[in-house]
């Protein structure tokens, strides 16, 4: 684990913000010369603090009018339909990000579609049809925020 | 409106984020210039939002991660209201979706053991206003992260 001083928190911060800001720029709103800016950069990316960048895209413009989370619970256990589970569904364009969870459900699955019919579509034609899949329950997203997360 | 060449643009660049300019439009068969071009105009519409570094909070000591599943006192009408403002001043809770659904909202809580989680969950979690029934999933593994949009 390394330790990051108030400097690469800012940096970071930034970065989270937009990560295609050069040295140069970052630079100047910290007060650092181009190269020592850099340098901590290199640094949050090869210490993996930063695990890599994402484009943050206009879901409805993009012709994605609905998230859903899905609960999904697991009818049959057994290491595996576990494994043939995961694959089957991370291999589904429209599912996002599966989540491996304990309590109600096993599964969280993030799903991206057009609309609601387009919704039904996927959770009839390809998530239950997928191996080993049992009650299902679904969230439709209708804002989301994502925070800074403790960096300072 | 997107064209072809767009999408095409846009699906390569989700899949590799950090890649330069000159990869991204040779992986998707246009010229630097245009890639920059395209790129540009999809940034200037809005289209493209950002492009933002990804925090790993376990190389930062964060070992836990919990959903929380809140449903809300409907009799107040405030309470989503309050209930958000209250949960953004808790820099622990790194996500806040609210749903049309079984609950009423999701707030992805992480901490740095199930000492520091247990501390959250009744110093900064409980006293949230408005909470009918909460319930905690915790965060095992995850199996697919990219957030890709089938383009």
């Amino acid at each position: 684990m390394i330790e990051l001083d108030t400097i690469d928190r800012r940096l970071l911060r930034e970065l989270v913000h937009d990560a295609t800001q050069p040295a140069s720029t970052l630079g100047r709103k910290l007060g650092l010369s181009q190269p020592a800016t850099w340098r901590r950069i290199r640094r949050l990316y090869d210490s993996g603090v930063i695990k890599g960048q994402r484009l943050d895209l206009d879901h409805d413009r993009l012709g994605f009018g609905v998230t859903v989370f899905l609960g999904v619970k697991l009818a049959t256990k057994g290491r595996v339909s576990i494994d043939d589970f995961e694959r089957a569904v991370s291999a589904i364009p429209e599912v996002q990000t599966v989540e491996h969870i304990l309590g109600l459900y096993d599964y969280r699955l993030r799903v991206v579609a057009r609309d609601i019919s387009d919704f039904e579509r996927v959770l009839r034609r390809r998530i239950m049809m997928l191996p080993g899949v049992g009650d299902v329950e679904a969230n439709v997203i209708l804002s989301e925020e994502r925070r800074p997360g403790p960096i300072g | 409106m997107l064209d072809d060449i767009d999408r095409r643009i846009l699906r390569h660049y989700q899949h590799d984020a950090a890649q330069p300019v000159a990869d991204l439009a040779e992986a998707a068969g246009v010229t630097p210039a245009t890639c920059a071009r395209r790129l540009d105009r999809m940034k200037g519409s809005g289209i493209i939002r950002a492009n933002r570094a990804v925090i790993d909070w376990r190389a930062l000591g964060y070992e836990v991660e919990v959903s929380l599943r809140v449903t809300l006192e409907k009799s107040e009408p405030r309470a989503f209201d309050e209930f958000l403002a209250a949960a953004r001043e808790v820099p622990e809770v790194v996500e806040i979706q609210t749903f049309l659904g079984r609950v009423d909202l999701r707030l992805s809580v992480i901490a740095r053991d199930m000492g520091h989680y247990q501390e959250l969950y009744r110093t900064a979690i409980l006293s949230l206003p408005h909470i009918a029934d909460i319930e905690g999933l915790m965060h095992v593994a995850r199996i697919k992260t990219d957030e890709i949009l089938p383009l």
